[in-house]
């Protein structure tokens, strides 16, 4: 029986061939943790009484939910964050101005790839499954535990055999592929499983979507996101300074469902609230005219440079509603950076947005955007939870960039083609 | 070890949002008083009425959303002995475990009424709902996630094993 690559990648960590449903405890690459989750994680490590981690190398600290400093505790917890890393010789501790939104900034700087196996506090771990690693959210207890012992224990999962075909039509990216796929999976229909990409059409999708694929796979409850490692993620890797050989799953795997995907039959879709996985095509959604209070464009899921120059195509030369505001944060000093010289801050503040420095901070009612009671947003963030980003009785929409942008100028939830 | 308490219902998705939501996470370095919040989002009350040894019951894929493992803890923290559910998100899952707080999958969740006394035998996997005279099998927890849950955390579980035994 041939293996998928979540059993190829556990299995040359183990140095047995795991089976679906076996306890394994393993050594991991990375342990990742944020200004939320790295604090308690701290406090776990130091009360067993350890006085060194197992491996500094193998610890990165990315301070960026509430950051820059939203108030003192804040500022406490970064403080605490800092301390730590110096204590124990951690290098890949990223403070401000060097930061970027964790899961933009890890692939970006290189320091997860292909077949690593990576653990975060933080659900959005599965982003790096776009490059072909074995990466998964777990809590801060779970990264104490590395802190202490430089392991984690996984059950091997079972695998859902995503097969993609066609490509996307104008207009139609990443974000609307996931937003798709979730609806028919539902919030938890890939839940304890690993959502594994093949198929012809992988070769359409560009990195920066391979990112928000992988992203989303937790909003259906899914313990990763893989793609497989082809010439693009090579030549991703390579501009890295990193060296990866292709991994694909073999031909006779065992999945335990297959689900069949033709691009070209996408168009753009929009999250209702309150699920992720409540999403309809724009054609549809444009008719009901959903007014809208703010937009938020950036995060985890849609913060990088292929996110930001989608925004921008459709906010050049234009002014947004007077009735909405927006926000534009790209993910990281890089894409910051970026962004700048190809001219695209020019456009967003001509098109009178504000442009923040990257932060979490609006996707989870943390700070720089925070809804009033009965306030709309449509952001390109990845939940659309009750009380999400604010208020109780505050609404959030889940849409792609270029959405975002167009409904944006229109002031309600706009199709991009009939701008 | 046996747990028994009366039950407080939750409908399905309950998310980590609902147990903890974000605009308290200036209160996140002071977990007590954040878990006077705990649930707020799906029932207002739940906070100030729950008292301890109470078990929660819950539909599907109950704490799905953030890996923020201050959801399980406040939920434990307000006194709260176990949750059941028809099934539970998986990073909440890892890190009730990692804390010491038992879960518990029953098909049959919507079977128990708000109110209704339960008694739970964790190692042989058996609800008994003694209000209403019924009795639930589930598959235990492996022994290692036994033995975190009995130790009350990894933390405790680490101290005294020196190392994951799986």
């Amino acid at each position: 029986m041939g293996m998928t690559i979540t059993e190829k990648i556990l299995s040359e960590k183990t140095g047995h061939k795991v089976r679906v449903g076996e306890y394994i405890l393993i050594e991991v690459d990375i342990a990742l943790a944020n200004d939320i989750t790295a604090p308690l994680a701290i406090d776990e490590f130091y009360k067993t009484g350890i006085k060194k981690v197992y491996n500094p190398e193998q610890i990165v600290l990315v301070p960026d939910h509430f950051v820059p400093n939203k108030d003192i505790l804040s500022a406490m917890q970064v403080k605490k964050i800092r301390k730590f890393a110096k204590e124990q010789n951690i290098e890949k501790f990223f403070e401000l101005g060097r930061m970027g939104i964790e899961h933009v900034l890890l692939p970006e700087q290189g320091i997860v790839k292909s077949r690593d196996i990576v653990v975060g506090a933080d659900s959005h771990t599965c982003t790096y499954g776009a490059l072909g690693a074995f990466s998964t959210g777990v809590g801060s207890t779970d990264i104490a535990g590395v802190y202490m012992m430089g392991k984690a224990w996984f059950k091997v999962p079972e695998v859902i055999d995503v097969y993609i075909k066609g490509n996307f039509r104008k207009y139609v990216s990443g974000k609307d592929f996931i937003l798709k796929l979730i609806s028919i999976l539902g919030v938890s229909g890939a839940n304890y499983k690993v959502l594994e990409f093949r198929g012809p059409g992988i070769e359409n999708i560009s990195m920066d979507s391979r990112f928000t694929i992988s992203n989303m796979a937790i909003e259906a409850g899914g313990k990763a996101g893989i793609f497989p490692v082809d010439d693009l993620t090579i030549e991703y890797e390579r501009e890295r300074g990193i060296k990866v050989e292709k991994l694909t799953a073999d031909e006779d795997a065992s999945y335990m469902r297959r689900i069949e995907f033709d691009l070209n039959e996408l168009e753009p879709q929009v999250a209702f609230p309150f699920l992720p996985s409540n999403s309809k095509g724009i054609s549809e959604t444009e008719k009901e005219k959903i007014k809208i209070d703010q937009i938020v464009i950036g995060s985890c899921t849609n913060g990088r440079m292929e996110d930001l120059r989608a925004a921008a195509m459709i906010l050049k030369g234009k002014k947004i509603s007077r009735n909405v505001r927006c926000i534009i944060i790209p993910g990281s000093q890089q894409v910051y950076k970026n962004a700048i010289r190809e001219g695209l801050f020019d456009i967003f503040v001509n098109a009178e947005c504000a442009v923040s420095t990257p932060t979490c901070g609006p996707c989870l009612g943390g700070h720089m955007g925070v809804l009033a009671e009965g306030e709309v947003a449509l952001s390109t963030t990845n939940r659309n939870f009750v009380g999400r980003m604010g208020h109780v009785k505050s609404k959030v929409y889940l849409s792609s960039p270029v959405v975002a942008a167009a409904s944006a100028i229109k002031g309600y939830i706009a199709n991009p083609e009939n701008l | 070890m046996i747990l028994k308490g009366k039950v407080w219902k939750f409908g399905d998705d309950i998310s980590t949002d609902h147990i903890a939501p974000g605009r308290y996470f200036h209160l996140r370095t002071n977990l007590p008083e954040l878990a006077k919040h705990v649930l707020e989002d799906a029932r207002e009350d739940f906070a100030s009425k729950v008292e301890k040894g109470d078990i929660i019951v819950a539909g599907r894929n109950f704490g799905l959303g953030s890996s923020r493992e201050h959801a399980p803890r406040i939920i434990k923290l307000a006194g709260v002995a176990a949750i059941i559910a028809k099934s539970f998100a998986r990073i909440f899952y890892r890190n009730a475990v990692n804390i010491g707080l038992p879960l518990i999958e029953i098909k049959e969740a919507d079977e128990i009424d708000e109110g209704d006394v339960l008694e739970i035998d964790l190692a042989n996997g058996i609800v008994k709902n003694t209000t209403k005279g019924k009795e639930y099998k589930f598959v235990p927890m492996p022994k290692f996630m036994l033995d975190v849950i009995n130790e009350g955390g990894i933390e405790n579980y680490i101290s005294k094993y020196g190392d994951y035994k799986i």
